[in-house]
């Protein structure tokens, strides 16, 4: 499904980063980092509406030839963002809204362990788990 | 009427279409009507309702009329709603029923015969009627009965098909009325009309699209029938339905697409894979593309035809709307599905013929937005614009690449081949944008002409992306666009221009942390400084490249033989190149040894480092070194002794923060406070004065946020240049973790702390400018020192006490031979044992050695030599000291004040009661390290307090000893003795005392009683010297024989003159004595002895009966249990000879009821003041006079117990006397041992008398 995961703090620098394995790691880095370009200007104009009713989903981000990168937003300004491929027409935005919606309740896991420090970089294996069970469902 | 006399118009597909309205009957009525109508139809908006629920709309309407003509009508089954007549309406000007029957009503059946042959519904007669032409035939019956006549004929049951409009030409109210009327049917019935054949056709378009499963179904067709609705709605501008026609087409062959990617494959979509011929972009200034929508119709469009027509109308129509945000926004979407769709369903397409199509789409899309929006609205709505100024950019580029336009040497055959073929796929340039300089199609036809060109237009292309984005604040994607850029200038060979756009990205990368960017840009960067020649740069970037985890072992060790080898190069011995250490090295943890890093001048003090080199090759490092500041403080030892409790692990270990990422600036955006208690104390009495918290490592918290400047910037590396440097040279790192050993000697105390740590390879030098947390290390130098402390609390006079000598030896190295000479003082000994050990122990307190003392005692001078010790040793022995009583008192010295008590010579610091008395011995002790003799005060106590005290039993006398024990010692007395110093030979002491040896224990007193008995005459003073020998109770023996302690005392006057003895007689026939009678009080004085040497003084007075001497008495009741009436004092003259008795009467009177002591009876001396004047002053008045001074006397005499106060008591009486100026006599209270008071504890019954009311009881 998705070819690229990737969970980046407030701060904008990757908690976590990971790509299928047999692509060009480095260009979804450049993507990845540039989506937040969008990011940044969606929540910017989400910021006027009102915060209990703000939808966490920021849709498609940033259409490219070959990918579409989709984006979502904690209330802790932690950011998702997630590659499909393009070609992968059957993917619609409702299975994108449930995709994040698990990664975020991965992540809250995370967050959750005592001994996760918020900061640092996600080393959990369920959470790798679940994004490798999301990036596999393609086959 | 635009052209009804034309045939069929062929259709101009434009929007001066009009819904068509055909006209029927009198032209020239129409003709003449034509303006008026034409004009007021559109004027008033009707409200349209629809079918399915949609919304209403307002619409304007317009018509275009047209002469009726049967072709007109549609037949069955076309599907050309254009030209559609929608509705058909019958002129007619007819005011005669006759006229009407004969020509009219067979038009109008004919042309509703037509209609019907057709099944067209909609109709309308028009009766036009002219009150000139009613003038002349004044019918009302005929006129109306040609309305009514029409109706009849023709509306049945439709009668509003037939509208009456009078005088139109006129200018009446009526004529107005008439109008509106008429006007709003055929507005009501237009858009019936409408709804009605539009509902149709709908239908129809339905059911036509539910066969697309069909295999004969043609997307092409249904998209003309689609199409032909989406013209009605744009025709009635209502853009908003048609865009919704063009959306659902588009809809419908996207999923069409997907479907065949899915394998569902429509046979009329093969038709669309056919491979792309031409590219020569989206046509966007045309309304509507004739020429694409002629391929559509003839079935030969190809996808990007299709796609290019769709989007065209869409853009249209978007445009109309207002909305060119969005004709910017779904071009991205169209360009990015296009080159989708064409992938998904294989077509085949030459390199670069879809970047060229891309391009030019994205020029095409700019440029008409561009052409239909003001400037500023544009620059506000950049954000949507500037994805396809970034897309044109990339497509330029690929072809660029693709051209060979970007290569060094210019575009090659093959290239230029290629090249003609993709400007072959444009075609020719179309007519409408031919003049215009600018079109899409002559940039890039211009940009592939030749390597200049290209450079020229895709410079602009990014410049214009790069400053779009960051006006919109997309900075990253504006990096990222000049990331792209400087690729470029790299391949150009320009990589000055390179550097700024690489330097920017990877500022921004390294500010948000994101590491696979930040390797990559490094390593372009890294190239792009090479080639510029910036050797510090580049051998930095390469250091942070070599180190650097996301980069292959290969190329780390690329990076790291760049530096080896530039350093390898000797060629520039002055040149140094400063870098950073982090990169290269860290510095994990620094152990001093000793672990408390404090050493003295002279020791040798070792650094250990780990240092965790980051290079993937072991390295050679010709000298690492570590700069040290110096900086002398006074005190600093003890303050670093404090600052290492509280800093340093027990183990001597600073730990440095390892920086796990090369991002301090995104994941440690800021160091952990470092938060410490903090106490001041004040400087004299260490009280409290104020506590606090303190942050130590503020000045890291309260730096500004710079983005990670010194990691980038090597000039900020400084190196410092210090005179006391720790050095280790050749030294191999191993990738990992290294231990570096710095081995120092210490030479000047002070303080070190260490700076910067520095790696040396050649030119190269790797410095780590700070070390923090602050590793210091402390050298001292210590003067030798003697101290010389008891080894109790305090040290106790007589009896043998340790003392404990410590001798520091700092710098000073005892030798073989070097001793102590210590000056003795005579009260103390030094005793000597002949096994005394002293203990050498190192500067940390361990146990060094230990080696025999030899102590000599010489006459005067005792000599301890001492160990040879090393210099910061400390030499530690024990000497048992012990302070002799003093001297005993000389008689000579106690004549003067009778009575000794040895202890007050000394030092008196004697108080009341409990403290011990103390004695100071100030020993001089010559040192070998010194010249000067230190002096050293011992302070012994005297562990006893004795007092003594003469006991009187008449003429018998006793002389008591108390010695009281104040140290917390017990001690075992023996061997009292109490003997006379003077050595009366008529004297004699008698022991009472029972017991050989007595214990005392602490805090407590012994008393030892003697008789004092003599033989003849009584010696006047007795000079008595208690001895009593002690040893401390617990211990056994002693090795010492022990003074005895000695206590001098004498006491005078001993001997009993006179008994005094009162009575207290009863009155005369009562039995006892009552309250408030009078009792008498008989006081006899009587001497005891005969003329003593004691008696020989002023008040001797002698007489022909032999001596007598005046003394006189006084009565004092202390207690007030008695009152004294009359005198209570007087003189009496007593002759000197034994057995002679005075006796006085005086009355007393009891107070209080019980047993009465009796008043005292005090004797004095009564001296006169001078022979010569022999006045008799009142001794009353006398008395009075001096009472208190004299009384006072008297008790402390008594207290005392000795006889010294009588010269005392003299000389103050005669000072007062002196001082008075009158012949006062003088009076001397008698030493308490010559008076014998012999009715002294007696009592008296005195009974309460029986009148009292009130019974008072004393008890005493």
């Amino acid at each position: 499904m998705a070819v690229c995961v990737a969970v980046i703090a407030k701060e904008n620098y990757p908690l976590y980063i990971r790509s299928v394995p047999m692509e060009n790691e480095l260009k979804f880095h450049y993507m990845v980092h540039t989506s937040l370009d969008v990011v940044d200007e969606k929540i910017s104009a989400m910021g006027k509406a009102l915060v209990d009713q703000r939808e966490l989903y920021l849709g498609l981000l940033y259409p490219t030839e070959d990918y579409k990168v989709y984006g979502y937003v904690t209330n802790s300004k932690v950011k998702f963002v997630m590659v499909v491929d393009s070609s992968n027409t059957a993917l619609r935005d409702n299975e994108i809204r449930s995709m994040f919606r698990k990664l975020h309740n991965s992540y809250t896991d995370v967050m959750c362990n005592p001994f996760y420090n918020p900061g640092d970089c996600i080393q959990s294996r369920a959470f790798d788990s679940m994004v490798t069970s999301m990036m596999i469902q393609v086959c | 009427m635009d052209a009804p006399e034309e045939p069929l118009p062929p259709v101009i597909y434009t929007m001066e279409n009009k819904p068509i309205v055909t006209c029927a009957g009198d032209q020239n009525l129409f003709t003449s009507l034509y303006p008026t109508l034409s004009q007021q139809l559109p004027r008033e908006p009707m409200e349209w309702r629809r079918s399915y629920g949609r919304a209403p709309r307002m619409i304007h309407l317009e018509s275009n009329f047209v002469q009726f003509k049967e072709e007109l009508l549609a037949k069955e089954g076309n599907k050309a709603l254009l030209t559609f007549p929608f509705l058909h309406v019958y002129w007619a000007e007819c005011c005669d029923t006759e006229v009407y029957k004969a020509t009219v009503k067979d038009d109008l059946t004919k042309w509703q015969n037509t209609l019907k042959a057709h099944s067209s519904a909609d109709w309308l007669i028009v009766l036009v009627e002219n009150d000139a032409k009613k003038k002349n035939k004044t019918n009302i019956l005929s006129r109306t009965s040609v309305v009514d006549k029409i109706r009849n004929d023709f509306c049945n049951k439709q009668s509003d098909r037939c509208v009456v409009l009078s005088d139109p030409l006129k200018d009446s109210s009526r004529t107005q009325e008439s109008w509106n009327a008429f006007l709003t049917k055929l507005r009501t019935l237009l858009l019936m009309s409408f709804t009605k054949n539009l509902g149709k056709f709908e239908d129809d378009m339905r059911t036509l699209r539910e066969k697309r499963t069909e295999p004969g179904w043609s997307f092409c067709e249904y998209f003309m029938v689609q199409e032909e609705l989406a013209f009605v709605f744009e025709m009635l501008q209502q853009f908003e339905d048609a865009l919704v026609q063009y959306d659902e087409l588009d809809a419908l062959f996207s999923q069409y697409v997907v479907n065949f990617g899915a394998g569902d494959g429509a046979n009329w979509l093969t038709f669309f894979c056919q491979p792309v011929k031409s590219w020569n972009g989206l046509i966007l200034r045309k309304p509507i593309d004739m020429e694409k929508r002629e391929l559509i119709q003839r079935q030969e469009a190809t996808l990007l035809d299709l796609r290019s027509y769709l989007f065209s109308r869409q853009c249209t129509l978007l445009l109309f709307l207002q909305r060119p945000c969005e004709v910017a926004q779904r071009a991205l979407e169209l360009l990015h599905s296009c080159v989708q769709e064409l992938q998904l369903l294989e077509v085949s397409v030459p390199p670069g013929a879809l970047d060229c199509w891309v391009f030019l789409s994205c020029l095409e899309v700019l440029q008409r937005i561009e052409g239909c929006c003001d400037r500023a609205h544009l620059d506000a709505n950049s954000a949507h614009t500037v994805g396809l100024w970034s897309y044109a950019t990339e497509k330029l580029k690929s072809l660029g690449y693709l051209c060979g336009l970007v290569s060094e040497k210019g575009p090659n055959s093959e290239d230029l081949n290629r090249t003609v073929d993709l400007l072959a796929g444009l075609g020719a340039e179309r007519p409408e944008t031919a003049n215009t300089a600018q079109s899409p199609y002559k940039k890039l036809k211009e940009a592939l002409s030749s390597v200049e060109a290209f450079e020229k237009h895709y410079l602009e292309l990014s410049h214009a992306a790069i400053e779009m984005y960051t006006s919109v604040g997309r900075i990253r994607s504006a990096k990222f666009v000049g990331k792209d850029l400087a690729e470029f200038y790299m391949r150009k060979k320009s990589p000055q221009k390179a550097e700024v756009y690489l330097q920017g990205a990877l500022k921004n990368y390294l500010a948000e942390g994101w590491a696979l960017p930040v390797t990559h840009t490094r390593k372009q960067l890294a190239e792009c400084q090479k080639h510029l020649g910036q050797i510090e740069n580049y051998l930095q970037s390469s250091s942070l490249l070599a180190s650097d985890r996301h980069l292959t072992e290969d190329e780390r060790k690329y990076f790291c033989q760049e530096i080896l080898s530039f350093a390898s190069q000797t060629d520039s011995p002055g040149h140094r190149v400063v870098l950073p250490m982090h990169s290269f090295a860290q510095l994990r943890d620094l152990r001093f040894t000793p672990s408390n890093a404090v050493v003295h001048v002279g020791g040798v003090l070792s650094v250990e480092m780990t240092v965790c080199s980051q290079m993937p090759v072991p390295v050679h490092v010709e000298q690492i070194a570590v700069n040290v500041h110096f900086s002398i403080e006074k005190n600093n030892y003890r303050k670093t002794a404090e600052w290492l409790t509280k800093h340093k692990t027990a183990n001597g270990i600073i730990h440095f923060a390892t920086e796990t990422s090369p991002f301090p600036a995104s994941q440690n955006s800021l160091p952990a406070l470092e938060l410490y208690e903090m106490f001041e104390r004040s400087p004299s009495d260490n009280s409290l004065n104020t506590t606090g918290i303190i942050c130590r490592n503020v000045h890291m918290l309260l730096r500004r946020q710079e983005s990670s400047t010194s990691l980038e910037t090597p000039s900020a590396v400084a190196l410092e240049d210090g005179a006391h440097v720790l050095k280790c040279s050749s030294v191999t790192l191993q990738p990992g973790a290294n231990t570096v050993t710095f081995r120092t000697q210490a030479k000047e105390p002070g303080t070190y702390t260490l700076r910067q740590l520095c790696a040396s390879l050649g030119p190269v030098w790797f410095v780590l400018p700070h070390i923090y947390p602050l590793a210091q290390y402390d050298v001292y130098s210590q003067e030798p020192q003697l101290l010389v402390e008891p080894l109790a609390d305090s040290l106790l006079a007589g009896i043998p006490q340790k003392v404990k000598f410590t001798v520091t030896t700092g710098h000073y190295t005892v030798k073989n031979g070097d001793s102590l000479q210590l000056s003795n003082v005579e009260a103390m000994l030094i005793l000597c044992h002949a096994d005394k050990r002293a203990v050498i122990y190192s500067n940390t307190r361990e146990k060094a050695s230990d080696a025999s003392l030899r102590v000599h005692s010489s006459e005067k001078v005792t000599s301890i030599s001492l160990p040879a010790a090393p210099a910061y040793h400390v030499i530690e022995f024990e000497l048992e000291v012990l302070s002799l009583p003093s001297a005993p008192a000389t008689g000579e010295e106690s004549g003067m004040l009778g009575l000794t008590e040895p202890q007050r010579k000394q030092k008196d610091t004697q108080k009341a009661g409990h403290c011990m008395a103390t004695v100071d011995h100030k020993v001089s002790i010559d040192c070998p390290w010194s010249i000067y003799s230190t002096v050293i005060a011992l302070t012994f106590s005297v562990p006893f307090r004795t007092t003594h005290a003469l006991l009187s039993a008449g003429t018998r006398k006793y002389v008591q000893v108390c010695v009281q024990n104040l140290s917390e010692l017990d001690f075992q007395l023996s061997g009292s003795d109490l003997v006379d110093t003077r050595g009366s030979t008529g004297l004699r002491l008698t022991p009472l005392n029972t017991e050989a040896q007595q214990h005392v224990r602490n805090q407590q007193s012994v008393y030892f009683v003697w008789e004092l008995t003599w033989a003849q005459e009584p010696p006047p003073s007795l000079c008595g010297r208690f001895s009593v020998r002690f040893c401390p109770a617990s211990e056994e023996q002693l090795s010492v024989s022990l003074k005895p302690y000695i206590y001098d005392f004498q006491v005078e006057n001993f001997f009993t003159l006179y008994n005094v003895k009162a009575e207290i007689l009863p009155p005369a026939g009562t039995e006892h004595c009552r309250t408030g009678s009078l009792c008498s009080l008989a006081v006899s004085v009587t001497r005891l002895s005969d003329l003593l040497e004691v008696d020989r003084d002023e008040a001797l007075m002698e007489s022909d009966q032999g001596f007598s001497t005046k003394l006189m008495y006084e009565v004092v009741d202390n207690s007030s249990n008695w009152a004294v009436c009359g005198k209570s004092s007087g003189v009496i003259c007593m002759p000197v000879a034994a057995q002679a008795t005075h006796r006085v009467h005086m009355e007393v009177v009891p107070l209080f009821a019980g047993h009465l002591p009796l008043p005292d009876v005090r004797l004095f001396k009564y001296l006169p003041h001078h022979s010569a004047h022999s006045a008799q002053p009142d001794a009353d008045s006398w008395i009075e006079n001096d009472s208190l001074s004299v009384d006072k006397q008297g008790d402390e005499q008594l207290d005392g117990g000795g006889g010294g106060g009588r010269s005392r008591g003299g000389a103050h009486s005669a000072s007062s006397s002196e001082h008075q100026g009158l012949p006062m006599p003088r009076l001397q209270a008698l030493p308490p041992g010559q008076v014998f008071n012999s009715g002294a504890g007696t009592q008296v019954l005195v009974i309460p008398s029986k009148d009292d009311h009130v019974l008072e009881v004393s008890v005493t």
